[in-house]
């Protein structure tokens, strides 16, 4: 699979629900559609609430993955303004 | 807008909703809403609109609070009595939400100053108790093109609906005239059932929420009416009315008009 280079990422380490997706989701609207956001994250639930709460609102989820022990890695594009 | 981490906490509700989110949030900082009456409707109005964090509202009221006025007035309290209305609302509001200006005007309206009073502002809300105000307001919001979300209490029964000047009927075109004095009780004279004002603001507030927001279907052209003893909700529909005197194709309505003869003013 082929690289995929950020327009912007954000660090919400640190950060729980629902503070991980308000966070993740000024970023997106800060964006224009087809840039792609990269949040690094170490709370497990919003691991997954993000992605979900992503493709509800209409944007796709390119990729997440546990990069190590605590942190996860989540690059989303934006397709819906 | 940028937001202060306290305004992230304080408003992530908002912000996670897809209709509203950061974007919708600074709509509602940025909106300016002019509520008229700070009594049974204008408290919970102002309280959720404070909540909100609606920028500016402005409150215009003359009375001052009353023993008799905390049976359903929720922004007053025993400590403000005989505190004019406006600026115990005020203090109640801003203990809330300290982001929200709250201009407190004490006095009563006239046809002399309303159009300067509501020209900066984005909306009005109608949460007065008599007919002269609710037909001076309702004049006005249609002269200087301004939505207006109106509310009625008595009772068991309130009213809601939302004119917008241009698109939909006004509050003429469902009643040409105010009643003959004495005909409509006040709800001092019949009583009010003191959650009333709590359901039929909490409508209101939603209404202004959707229209700062530019989301939803307003309740324009309709007039909803709530009945607590029933526990029902009907819409009834308000066509707009061509030969309405002040928004018909030709008005015979050009200048304000206060309406006082006779009319009860007591809250």
């Amino acid at each position: 699979m082929e690289s995929i280079t950020p327009d912007k990422s954000i660090n919400i380490k640190g950060l729980v629900c629902p503070y991980t997706f308000v966070k993740a989701k000024l970023a997106i609207e800060s964006m224009e559609v087809g840039q792609v956001l990269e949040i690094l994250l170490d709370y497990e639930e919003a691991s997954r609430s993000i992605p979900k709460s992503m493709e509800d609102h209409g944007q796709t989820v390119l990729k997440t993955e546990k990069i190590n022990d605590t942190d996860w890695i989540l690059i989303i594009r934006k397709d819906k303004d | 807008m940028d937001f202060s981490e306290d305004q992230l906490l304080r408003y992530s509700r908002h912000i996670i909703l897809p209709e509203v989110g950061g974007k919708g949030q600074a709509k509602i900082a940025n909106a300016k809403v002019f509520m008229i009456g700070a009594g049974g409707l204008g408290s919970p109005v102002g309280y959720y609109l404070a909540a909100a964090g609606v920028g500016t509202i402005a409150i215009v009221d003359n009375d001052t609070v009353e023993m008799s006025n905390l049976q359903r007035q929720i922004a007053h309290s025993v400590t403000t009595i005989g505190m004019p209305k406006v600026e115990s609302a005020k203090r109640t509001f801003q203990a809330l939400n300290p982001d929200v200006n709250i201009v407190d005007l004490k006095q009563r309206l006239s046809k002399d100053d309303i159009l300067d009073l509501i020209r900066d502002y984005d909306i009005v809300i109608d949460g007065s108790d008599n007919f002269p105000t609710r037909y001076l307001v309702n004049d006005a919001c249609v002269m200087a093109k301004k939505p207006l979300v109106s509310g009625a209490i008595l009772r068991f029964e309130g009213q809601v609906t939302t004119i917008v000047p241009g698109e939909g009927p006004c509050y003429r075109c469902l009643f040409e005239e105010p009643p003959p004095p004495g005909l409509v009780p006040s709800c001092q004279e019949a009583g009010v059932l003191g959650v009333l004002p709590g359901v039929i603001g909490g409508l209101q507030a939603t209404e202004v929420l959707k229209l700062i927001l530019g989301k939803g279907e307003l309740l324009k052209g309709e007039l909803l009416i709530y009945n607590a003893l029933k526990t029902t909700f009907r819409k009834v529909k308000i066509p707009k009315n061509p030969s309405c005197p002040v928004c018909g194709d030709n008005p015979t309505i050009t200048e304000l008009i206060d309406y006082n003869q006779g009319y009860c003013t007591m809250p």
